[in-house]
């Protein structure tokens, strides 16, 4: 008997990620991977995954599954309402805690909450297309597993090996809601006029309807370029704070162009990266200026506190 | 030579070869990205060259921006020099189905097409950097009379094998993608071909093109071959 699941109901933006690709920008290929590390490595640990195992990610309304096969154990991370059904009788679920599921059984991701992106984990080898080391699901160059596309409802993935060990895996975790974005002066940063510049660490903006796992958008006071409104193209990182003509900053997310023409005002610090990605459409957001040495730092701290977390599991 | 050596963000260091767009600047990019990748150097996630800059991003749980700006201060460039690059011929169509963009290119150059196709196919182009989408090559120069801005409204799609011109440069789209620059016909070879890991792209940072036009007769039946 082959294990599998099968995707009653895709969601809005289900892929299959991992830790992404390395050492291909330089051919226009992305990093991709999980938006969210934190949330990613738990999903794999909670279910008795290596932590780089390949897990669905979902954007706001994830997707509802039916398993066939021997027991297997998941896990769901991120802020997520979902249920699990068993046996026609709906059992709420909660994040950060694993469930052994039976076949038959279903799993409904119904929506994230006031998040963007979410995790689900299954304890096994699950069947998927590895491109450059990675199933990390580009949609854009369709790049990966399942074609480089979307989950799309109907379709089947089949389970190689099940973990044995299904204990129960629990963690006590909250999202912490981040209130500024720190961010690193960018090489381009004097291209912006003194209004600007203030503007730039003082004001709220709002995340845009537009944005995705390329960038995010956001909206608010206009950032006034005194130089150029282009730059000759270079490369982008994921992070990187461009700032078009039209004066509205555009973050590079994990699935960003490799090269770009738009003056750089700032960086994301890659230790509010994570949190950065769950800032969901329509929320505020507010940069806060931080050092080179100051955002290494915080990394160390963060990263600390994840190991933590998995250690804990 | 690198003129300065900065940080981008906290996880890249930003090597600067100047302002100009020219081979010289570039070729010395170029020189530095190859010496840095033959290096492999674990800790470095990524590379990426472009006209005058050097992007390298590192993973901070394994290094950080002093440590690898001392590796690249202390690198040994011209150990490196086997600037082997390639000459690629690429066959171009230029039938009325292809070449979108060329009224507005003989409006805005204000020569004719014959004259456009002429100046544009009897040159060879150096490839500056590849990226933006994967395998998108960046060619130039283009002579000064060819020379037209970005479209105005860039278009939602632009067809899989493009070959259009923007500024001094001209670029072959390798998937369908938005895309605002002015197309002058399509190349019915794959430029991008994703089950090749090892070389995806067939035109790489310092080698050579020439474009070669074709009827549509041979457009039509070059992939059946």
């Amino acid at each position: 008997m082959t294990n599998n699941f099968e995707i009653i109901r895709a969601g809005v933006n289900t892929t299959f990620q991992d830790q992404g690709r390395n050492n291909l920008y330089h051919i226009g290929i992305p990093f991709s991977g999980a938006m969210d590390n934190r949330n990613y490595s738990l999903a794999n640990k909670l279910a008795g995954n290596k932590l780089n195992s390949p897990v669905i990610e979902f954007a706001y309304q994830g997707p509802h599954i039916k398993y066939l096969g021997e027991n297997i154990n998941i896990a769901v991370t991120g802020d997520i309402v979902f249920k699990i059904i068993k046996n026609g009788t709906e059992i709420d679920g909660n994040c950060y805690e694993s469930y052994q599921i039976e076949s038959g059984d279903e799993i409904n991701l119904i929506s994230t909450n006031k998040s963007v992106y979410g995790y689900l984990a299954f304890g096994g080898e699950l069947d998927l297309k590895f491109q450059w080391n990675s199933c990390s699901i580009n949609t854009k160059a369709n790049i990966g597993s399942n074609n480089g596309k979307k989950l799309e409802n109907g379709q089947k993935v089949n389970i190689l090996n099940i973990n044995s060990d299904q204990s129960k895996k629990k963690t006590n975790y909250i999202n912490s809601k981040v209130e500024n974005i720190r961010v690193i002066k960018g090489p381009n940063f004097d291209y912006f006029s003194e209004e600007g510049k203030k503007i730039f660490f003082e004001k709220e903006f709002s995340v845009s309807k537009l944005s995705d796992r390329m960038g995010m958008r956001l909206e608010g006071p206009k950032i006034e370029n005194i130089v150029n409104t282009n730059i000759k193209s270079e490369g982008l990182l994921k992070g990187v704070i461009q700032v078009p003509a039209d004066g509205n900053p555009i973050i590079m997310l994990s699935d960003h162009g490799t090269i770009g023409g738009y003056p750089k005002i700032g960086v994301v610090a890659s230790v509010d990266y994570d949190r950065l990605v769950q800032i969901s459409p329509g929320s505020k957001i507010k940069f806060k200026e931080i050092n080179l040495s100051d955002a290494e730092t915080l990394f160390k701290l963060y990263e600390m506190d994840t190991q933590n977390l998995l250690n804990q599991i | 030579m690198i003129k300065n050596i900065s940080n981008l963000g906290d996880a890249a260091v930003y090597c600067d070869f100047g302002v100009e767009v020219n081979k010289s600047i570039n070729s010395e990019v170029i020189k530095y990205f190859k010496a840095l990748k033959k290096e492999n150097i674990e800790s470095i996630n990524n590379l990426t060259p472009s006209y005058n800059k050097l992007i390298v991003s590192y993973d901070l749980r394994k290094t950080n921006f002093r440590e690898v700006k001392k590796l690249i201060e202390n690198l040994n460039v011209n150990e490196t020099q086997d600037n082997n690059s390639n000459k690629i011929e690429i066959p171009v169509c230029c039938d009325d189905q292809f070449s979108l963009d060329i009224k507005r290119l003989e409006e805005k150059l204000n020569i004719s097409r014959d004259k456009i196709l002429e100046n544009f196919f009897s040159k060879e182009y150096f490839c500056y950097m590849t990226g933006f989408i994967a395998g998108m090559p960046f060619l130039g120069d283009l002579d000064e009379n060819m020379r037209v801005p970005r479209l105005e409204t860039p278009r939602v799609k632009v067809p899989k094998g493009s070959v259009a011109l923007t500024e001094q440069f001209a670029n072959i789209y390798t998937f369908e993608s938005p895309g605002g620059w002015n197309i002058l016909g399509n190349t019915p070879v794959d430029v991008f071909d994703n089950s090749k890991e090892l070389e995806p792209n067939l035109i790489n940072p310092g080698d050579i093109v020439v474009f070669k036009q074709i009827n549509l007769e041979k457009y039509n039946s070059y992939n059946d071959k």
